[in-house]
């Protein structure tokens, strides 16, 4: 019998969101909505056992109203949302636990919730009320009235493994079998393939041919990186040089070990980046992107990027400590007309993709500390989730090698029809038709089995349990088995594989990307300990099969085959890509700008990629585990933006700690990607060099998110991106230790802004040393170490003002020496405040420091600055704001030498003031502290 | 020196049981961290241990509710322990989630009943934060064991989506201001050392969940049980604090709490 319940709290504060947020979608006549969640509960319970769960488990006493097996009479249109069938209903699943845990007889539950929606609407409000703001069709169905309930479970198991028969096909008749099964491979891998099973004698099956289109993915792969590329470079005056590129990846690569610094202990080679942390611990580290996923269900793909990269980590045996989180949105206020069919708006997007970072990395009980929003319409369709993890394990901790005889054990979360093409789906282009046909690459992230996989994974690593391990992340089982496979072969059975509901065929069994699953080679005897610790933290684990040594990937479904392939046609069978590249210089010149004023600097700092962040950041936990020395928002209030996280691992004694930042500029690589790239990695390191960190002991990561590689300018400004990096790295002396590429972001031919993001971990010896942007004191001298530059190129300002500007400003070419002085004067505790010169500018840096501070500055301009606009507002960089007491002032003259001078004080509570010369035509430009204050929060918007 | 045990259950989900065990270290006592398996198989036992801390995370997700599915299984799994230690005084304090799933469980304000007429639900605001407040342990609270740091102000993060304090009905807040409000937001401009400490006033972000009356913790009547939804246990080391007033660290709260578990 399936009796319904339904709960509801009056003074539910989602009713009024939804309310609050209709006019923001065109529906103005919504009044109020009342959310109702509804349980249909299928079993053998009584009257009294129902009363039971409402009262003792559905329904709060206080808070709460309930109905039983009835349907509350409707308040004007009644909307039902349910989860799709085979997308994780967390609320079902722990009400079945609660039923047997009271002694219920058991029971199969479903959920969903119902709007009541009340006002003046027409069909057509209710209609896009359910579809922008209630439900979303990748994952949840939603109709108008009673929603039946869909059980999970109710298909029919069976088993069929199919054979493609390839043999004789025309390239195009193999490119449309790629087509139609979302293998996203090209015509000469397809006929490598053909060729592959013809020398065999066979058809492949479904399995094997989804493997290889797995393992040969752009996501997996790296096809792009790996290719041999010709670059055709256009400088600005004219001259073309035709270049070879053997791979882009080497090169990176190259670099690191070139630098090898002493405190580096593994790059590119494993899931994650690891560097030496003190004399015991070791720190690893790595970004991902969830681009697409996040797309189509904000929420979801957000969530399972986050829980992707903390098990990167996991992956390489360490115990992620935080996270960070870089998003790039289309504008929040964009028109309704300019919204392409298909996609979500931009501030639906930002709201759920928040919502799911905070979710499971708040979860997981890791605080969130590093980050940045941008807003740019090129992220319209197409928004970047980069989700960041760090880790520590103890040095040397950290098995890498499986043995002939080790079992293939996998741990943690069941495994449904989630994600099936995630890897081959995020390596094409999306359009409008995307959601129907790649529906099921989304999922929702479950952080709690998550939990318990860092659990025992810690402790399985200190018992040496283990003796290789690596994330189930894109391509499933198929492709973390079949890499740690590569050297030794593996055979293994997927008919043990514990499903979340009957009905998968094999293939999608191995190819299923349900999340919170890791896989690690475990020797025979000390399979019953891992279990007995799997049992103990209520993780499932399952022995799949053994390490064979036969090099062969073998897969079975109890006795049927259902992939044999030799390893080393899936790792190295893959032909390599030849592919064509183009990049022509922006040509030069300079932009007539007005006079500044007071005005415009209120609107920078009210600017979405300059005003306070806090209602993103202060959704995410930044202060679990009790190590945040420097948090994202500084000051009295709270409320002045920090330019990096400082942590100091809970468990690790001494005083070093841990500096974590970041460094992104697309609106320069707009122009000039190689210059960007730079610019990136500069901002990186004098964000971790403004807080307190050692610009000695600096680690990066690359995050290219770029348009459709086979098209050769988008392809050029990636390589003069990655020739950034290699020329930066070296300048630096900065190894990149993990990177990321996530490619075809793109939406009906348009390409988002080829995005670089440089993550940087740094470190500092003394956790006592940190200081933050805004622990300036009155009477303090303000002081600009670096230039300006006149280029305006990329700016906020030239944005802001369509100014047209073109030309970037210069790199820095002899960062090192400057930063080095910046940190010894912090290290001898010189410096009260610094923070870095970025968007807006150094009238934007001086009023955050001072809104940070709560503190009054004024600013001499002289005839050094040159023009005063571009003296305010260029971003060239290399550049950071100190304050330090007058007393400091000859040692810190004489440290800092000609790459420093005063420009201004700290006086008193009221006024941030910039002071011409006057030799220059310029009034001052001076705004009260409480104008500057509303205006960083977003006032003048 | 006699060191008490202080047993720290642990869920699924659960995650300051790491900084709760540094708290009870740096205050003095022995934690003692078990998973609820442990604990169901009998392999830890509460009666073995002087004092219980309930700490904060997710436990079970939040699903159907914060501390509620926990809540439920101290009641079936182990609901003779528990009015043993009620019955006995030992201290129990619940922190954020623990909080949640004492209040969930009947246990606080107590004593258990049907219905509960206090409850835990969504921020006034509707949305999890995390930020750092002003709370001060209730002058009017009858708590025995936090009569050693009455009026004593604490700074410390909140971090949560469900921690807004909602009773049934006047008569409900009535008895709560009768000595069971363990701990009130205070206001920004509070000057505890001038004896001028101030309620938030029901306002945001002093009072940063809309909490009725600024209440952030509540005590049992026999004032054994505690618990609040600030984290204390993350201000016990000097450089945890934010720019700020000196001291004002959590680790006041942890010793009281040892002390009167020896």
């Amino acid at each position: 019998m399936v009796v319904r319940i339904d709960v509801t709290a009056p003074g539910d504060p989602h009713g009024q969101q939804i309310v609050a947020a209709a006019p923001l979608i065109g529906v103005r006549g919504l009044e109020h909505v009342r959310v109702t969640r509804v349980h249909h509960v299928d079993g053998p319970l009584d009257q009294h056992d129902i009363e039971r769960l409402c009262r003792e488990v559905l329904a709060d006493p206080v808070v709460d109203e309930y109905t039983i097996g009835e349907v509350g009479p409707a308040q004007g249109r009644a909307v039902e949302v349910a989860l799709l069938p085979g997308a994780t209903d967390a609320d079902a699943r722990e009400l079945e636990r609660a039923i047997e845990q009271l002694g219920m007889p058991p029971a199969r539950v479903a959920t969903a919730r119902r709007y009541d929606l009340t006002g003046d609407l027409s069909d057509a409000d209710v209609e896009l009320l359910t579809r922008r703001l209630l439900a979303n069709a990748t994952i949840e169905i939603a109709v108008e009235g009673e929603l039946p309930p869909e059980f999970a479970g109710a298909a029919e198991a069976h088993v069929q493994v199919d054979t493609v028969p390839l043999e004789g096909l025309s390239g195009e008749q193999l490119v449309q079998i790629s087509r139609d099964r979302v293998l996203s491979l090209d015509e000469t891998e397809m006929a490598a393939i053909q060729t592959h099973f013809v020398s065999e004698g066979r058809a492949p099956s479904d399995a094997e041919l989804e493997t290889l289109a797995q393992t040969w993915s752009e996501h997996c792969v790296h096809k792009t990186f790996r290719a041999s590329i010709e670059l055709t470079h256009t400088a600005s005056d004219g001259t073309v040089t035709v270049t070879e590129h053997d791979g882009l990846l080497p090169g990176l690569r190259e670099v690191t070990e070139e630098l090898s610094p002493w405190w580096l202990r593994s790059a590119f080679v494993d899931d994650a980046g690891i560097v030496a942390f003190t004399e015991t611990h070791d720190l690893a580290f790595k970004v991902e992107t969830h681009n697409h996923p996040s797309a189509l269900e904000p929420f979801g793909g957000a969530n399972t990027g986050v829980g992707g990269v903390v098990r990167d980590v996991i992956g390489v045996s360490a115990r992620p400590i935080a996270c960070t989180d870089v998003l790039c949105f289309g504008p929040a206020d964009l028109s309704d007309d300019e919204l392409p069919e298909g996609v979500l708006h931009p501030r639906r997007i930002r709201d759920g993709v928040v919502a799911g970072v905070g979710d499971y990395g708040n979860k997981l009980g890791l605080p969130t500390v590093n980050g940045a929003v941008l807003y740019d319409k090129g992220y319209v369709a197409n928004p970047l989730v980069y989700c960041g993890a760090l880790g520590i394990l103890p040095h040397g901790s950290h098995p890498t090698v499986p043995e002939v005889g080790n079992r293939v054990v996998s741990l943690g979360g069941r495994v449904g029809r989630d994600g099936i093409h995630g890897a081959t789906f995020s390596s094409a282009g999306m359009d409008a038709s995307t959601v129907e046909t790649v529906g099921s690459a989304v999922q929702i992230g479950d952080p709690i089995t998550e939990k318990g996989l860092i659990e025992v994974i810690e402790r399985a690593r200190d018992a040496k349990l283990y003796t290789a391990i690596t994330d189930c992340g894109a391509g499933g089982l198929s492709s973390s088995v079949g890499e740690m496979g590569e050297d030794l072969g593996v055979d293994i059975d997927l008919s043990v594989v514990p499903l979340k509901y009957p009905g998968l065929q094999p293939w999608e069994i191995w190819l299923s990307e349900a999340q919170e699953r890791i896989v690690v080679a475990v020797p025979p005897r000390c399979l019953p300990e891992l279990q007995s610790l799997c049992d103990a933290w209520d993780v499932e684990l399952t022995d799949l099969g053994e390490f064979s040594g036969s090099q062969r990937l073998k897969v079975r479904y109890g006795d049927t085959s259902v992939v044999d392939l030799p390893m080393s046609f899936l790792h190295d069978g893959l032909p390599r890509r030849r592919m064509v590249a183009a990049w022509t210089d922006p040509a030069p010149g300079s932009v007539p700008v007005p006079t500044p004023d007071a005005s415009l600097l209120l609107d920078l700092l009210s600017h979405p990629m300059v005003a306070s962040k806090e209602d993103v950041v202060r959704r995410y936990d930044h202060e679990v585990r009790g190590g945040t020395v420097v948090r994202p928002y500084v000051g009295p209030e709270a409320d002045g933006p920090a330019d990096a996280a400082v942590l100091k691992p809970l468990g690790v004694a001494g005083t070093a700690a841990v500096v974590l930042s970041n460094g992104i500029c697309p609106a320069v690589g707009r122009h000039d990607p190689y210059v960007m790239a730079l610019n990136a990695m500069d901002e990186a390191v004098r964000n971790l060099v403004a807080v307190g960190g050692n610009p000695d002991r600096v680690a990066v990561l690359d995050n290219f998110c770029w348009g459709d590689p086979t098209k050769p300018d988008r392809l050029g400004s990636l390589v003069r991106a990655v020739q950034g990096c290699t020329d930066g790295a070296r300048r630096y002396a900065m190894p990149f230790i993990s990177g990321k590429d996530s490619l075809f972001n793109e939406f009906n031919g348009e390409a988002i802004p080829g995005t670089l993001l440089i993550s940087a971990l740094g470190m500092m010896d003394d956790l006592a040393t940190a200081i933050n942007a805004a622990g300036m004191h009155n009477g303090d001298d303000l002081w600009l170490v670096g230039a300006h530059q006149s280029a305006l190129g990329g700016s906020l300002v030239s944005d802001w003002l369509n100014l047209g500007a073109t030309t970037v400003p210069e790199p820095v070419a002899d960062p090192l020496p400057r930063y080095r002085a910046v940190h010894t004067a912090i290290t001898n505790g010189w410096v009260s405040a610094a923070h870095d010169c970025s968007e807006g500018g150094l009238a934007v840096t001086v009023s955050e420091m001072a809104i940070g501070a709560r503190l009054g500055v004024t600013v001499e301009m002289s005839d050094d600055d040159g023009d005063p606009f571009l003296a305010l507002f260029n971003e060239a960089p290399g550049r950071l704001v100190l304050a330090a007491a007058p007393d400091h002032r000859n040692d810190l003259g004489a440290l800092l030498g000609d790459q420093g001078r005063i420009i201004g004080q700290v006086v008193g509570r009221e006024r941030i003031t910039f002071r011409f010369d006057q030799s220059t035509t310029s009034g001052d430009v001076s705004i009260s502290l409480p104008d500057a204050v509303d205006a960083h929060r977003g006032g003048r918007r | 020196m006699n060191q008490p045990t202080i047993l720290i259950p642990h869920a699924s989900g659960t995650n300051r049981d790491h900084e709760a065990a540094q708290a009870i270290e740096l205050a003095g006592g022995i934690p003692v961290v078990a998973h609820i398996n442990e604990l169901r198989s009998g392999s830890v036992r509460f009666g073995d241990h002087a004092a219980v801390l309930l700490p904060g995370g997710f436990s079970y997700g939040d699903a159907l509710g914060a501390g509620g599915r926990l809540a439920l299984e101290l009641r079936t799994w182990f609901a003779d322990e528990l009015s043993e230690i009620a019955s006995t005084g030992r201290p129990v304090l619940g922190i954020c989630n623990g909080f949640q799933v004492l209040v969930k469980a009947g246990l606080l304000p107590g004593p258990l009943s049907e219905p509960r007429r206090v409850t835990l639900t969504e921020n006034e605001r509707g949305r999890f934060e995390c930020r750092w407040v002003t709370l001060q342990v209730d002058p009017g609270c009858r708590s025995g064991w936090l009569s050693r740091v009455k009026g004593t102000v604490i700074r410390c993060p909140i971090a949560h989506g469900e921690g807004r304090i909602a009773v049934a009905d006047a008569a409900t807040l009535a008895a709560l201001e009768d000595g069971l409000v363990a701990f009130r937001y205070l206001s920004d401009g509070a000057r505890p050392y001038r004896g001028a400490a101030e309620a938030a006033a029901g306002q945001y972000p002093m009072n940063p969940n809309g909490s009725v009356n600024d209440i952030a913790g509540l005590c049992n009547e026999q004032g054994s049980i505690v618990g609040l939804m600030p984290h204390p246990e993350d201000h016990v080391l000097a450089w945890q604090r934010p720019s700020g007033p000196e001291g004002q660290s959590g680790l006041a709260l942890f010793e009281a709490f040892v002390e009167a578990s020896r």
